[in-house]
């Protein structure tokens, strides 16, 4: 276990420091590393370098680490959200959070809305729009103080189809052709917008949402057995139920006003690593954050280069990595999704 | 050690619906208890209430002299342990791993088992015959198999009252006697749902028979397994005699030409 993890960081690190160095100018990881190092200890650097050190520091580093976190928080909030409706098949945008962003960020294109936000309106329309939308499924679910599950994921996908049409509602009567791509970058997600002010928040939200999340792995844990058992357990499972809906809720939203919806890594991650280390919530939820943010950080690598100069929206990548290897796993004998084969 | 429980008036509304009436009952410590009754009799809801899964509309839960009501449900977790009909796991745990968690009310947080609590664990499974599938992911097992891994992840919870609803489902013939037997010098207090009569009378010391939530017959399996209740109750023609070897009432059916 504790080798899995240790191999995971290194590979993060190495990963990071290449994905800096690749791209239209590519640089040598010796000179990357030289570059961080003086942008972080105030080095020095010389004229003619001045170019290819402020690609590295004020393009890619934010990008590249954007993408490990991105990648790090989807997976951990895929993990608890299919424990939190007990299905197996949830990810992350199961509960029409995406919709609600991508509603809320065309809503401020359009509008011009939130402009004290400067270039983070857009993000902050998304945020709010995923937490709205949040909200309305908290309360249309909500039975008798208590969540359950089915209930969940159909509202969830009700007002992922209303959202949705309000989008589209939006994009059709907006006079300009901005509010498009707007849509197409908010559903199919993209590190593009990565700056360093982002970062602080970003980071914040997914190391207190992966600390506090795999803390509560034995209580996940339990809560896998079944409502009633793990009343019988005394894990509360209406509280346990709503804090997980509070932390999914915020963490997805932040996921999504930073990069958009990005498919198929909270959906496929927890299953790649409940494969390789079993199902108990305390190892899968230390080792799915890493695997998370090292194949994010990959995916955005491809994202950015197999067809430079131009750029495919990274949930392309995701999407046609994903889905062979999620079949894979489907058709692979001794992997039980929660169902006997 | 073990634990006296005593039902006192119980009453469960489940949307607007009274499932179960006033119902009151007491198991002694040491104890079986079985509670029987036809389909939407109100048996799982009655254990439901015990387990803490739902909260009662109207009467009293008393553990050792305790209210229920009010002890956190980690608290009562360490006191009563329970056998729900659900099928087990979502996810694809080793029975290792599903046992353990029977100690969840008794460790903080993510804390590992100490040695203890890994010996009662594989006490555990040896006592339910479950130890040579110690590693085996539970959703391979078959149904009868996770039957008894659940309920040695709810011996290993060391409660002073074991609640069991349908513990013999899906087990075969000879693991359902062994788990009742293995409950009858359990010394603890056990309080068991049972749909087979027969089975009901060898292991219960007291019957308390449920009829549309409301008790209808209590007492001794002798006092209480007459022709004449299962007419009125269950609805069926059957003999009753006693066995031959325990005298024990054992009801005997006849389908009919």
């Amino acid at each position: 276990m504790g080798v899995i993890v240790v191999s995971l960081a290194v590979a993060l690190a190495v990963s990071v420091l290449l994905a800096i160095g690749s791209g239209a100018a590519a640089v040598p990881p010796g000179q990357t590393l030289r570059y961080l190092w003086a942008a972080v200890t105030g080095g020095a650097i010389s004229a003619e370098e001045i170019t290819a050190y402020q690609i590295i520091w004020q393009v890619r580093t934010p990008r590249v680490l954007l993408a490990v976190l991105v990648g790090a928080g989807l997976s951990a909030v895929g993990v608890a959200v299919q424990a939190m409706v007990r299905n197996a098949l949830a990810d992350p945008f199961i509960l029409g959070v995406s919709s609600g962003a991508s509603a809320g960020a065309v809503l401020v294109t359009v509008s011009g809305g939130l402009a004290a936000m400067g270039i983070y309106a857009v993000s902050a329309g998304a945020f709010l729009g995923a937490l709205l939308v949040s909200a309305l499924v908290y309360l249309v679910s909500r039975r008798g103080g208590g969540l359950e599950p089915l209930r969940l994921v159909l509202t969830g996908v009700a007002m992922a189809f209303g959202f949705q049409a309000v989008m589209s509602l939006i994009v059709y009567f907006a006079p300009d052709g901005e509010s498009t791509s707007t849509v197409l970058f908010w559903s199919m997600g993209g590190l593009g917008g990565a700056t360093w002010g982002a970062l602080p928040v970003v980071t914040v939200v997914t190391a207190v949402s992966v600390v506090v999340l795999r803390r509560l792995g034995r209580s996940l844990d339990v809560l896998a057995l079944g409502d009633e058992t793990s009343m019988s357990l005394g894990v509360d499972t209406e509280t346990l139920r709503r804090g997980l809906f509070v932390l999914t809720s915020l963490l997805t939203g932040a996921m999504v006003a930073v990069s958009g919806a990005i498919g198929f890594v909270g959906l496929v991650m927890p299953h790649v690593v409940r494969l390789w280390v079993g199902a108990a919530h305390v190892r899968v939820l230390a080792v799915a954050p890493l695997a998370g943010a090292v194949s994010m950080v990959w995916a955005d690598l491809m994202a950015r280069t197999v067809v430079a100069p131009r750029e495919l929206p990274i949930g392309v990548i995701t999407a046609l990595v994903g889905v062979p290897v999620f079949v894979t796993l489907l058709r692979r004998r001794g992997y039980l999704f929660g169902g006997r084969s | 050690m073990t634990a006296d429980l005593k039902v006192d008036g119980l009453s469960v509304s489940l949307g607007g619906v009274t499932v179960v009436e006033s119902l009151s009952l007491a198991v002694g410590p040491g104890q079986v208890v079985g509670l029987i009754g036809p389909n939407g009799s109100g048996k799982t809801t009655a254990l439901r209430c015990v387990y803490r899964a739902l909260r009662p509309s109207r009467g009293a839960i008393w553990i050792d002299g305790q209210d229920l009501s009010a002890m956190t449900l980690r608290d009562s977790a360490r006191v009563v342990a329970a056998l729900t009909q659900e099928g087990g796991a979502d996810l694809d745990f080793t029975v290792e791993e599903v046992v353990a968690l029977g100690r969840a009310p008794h460790v903080r947080g993510n804390q590992a088992l100490g040695p203890r609590e890994r010996e009662l664990c594989r006490q555990a499974m040896e006592r339910m015959q479950v130890l040579h599938l110690a590693g085996r992911g539970v959703l391979a097992l078959s149904g009868g198999e996770r039957r008894r891994v659940l309920v040695a992840r709810a011996l290993v919870q060391e409660p002073r009252l074991l609640v069991l609803d349908e513990p013999t489902n899906h087990l075969d013939l000879r693991h359902q006697i062994r788990l009742l037997s293995m409950l009858k010098g359990s010394g603890l207090g056990v309080l068991v749902t049972l749909h087979d009569l027969n089975l009901a009378a060898s292991a219960c010391d007291h019957l308390v028979v449920l009829a549309a939530g409301e008790v209808v017959a209590s007492g001794t399996p002798g006092e209480v397994l007459t022709e004449a209740l299962l007419r009125d109750v269950f609805d069926v023609v059957a003999s009753v005699v006693p066995h031959p070897l325990t005298g024990v009432p054992q009801v005997l059916y006849d389908l009919g030409p």
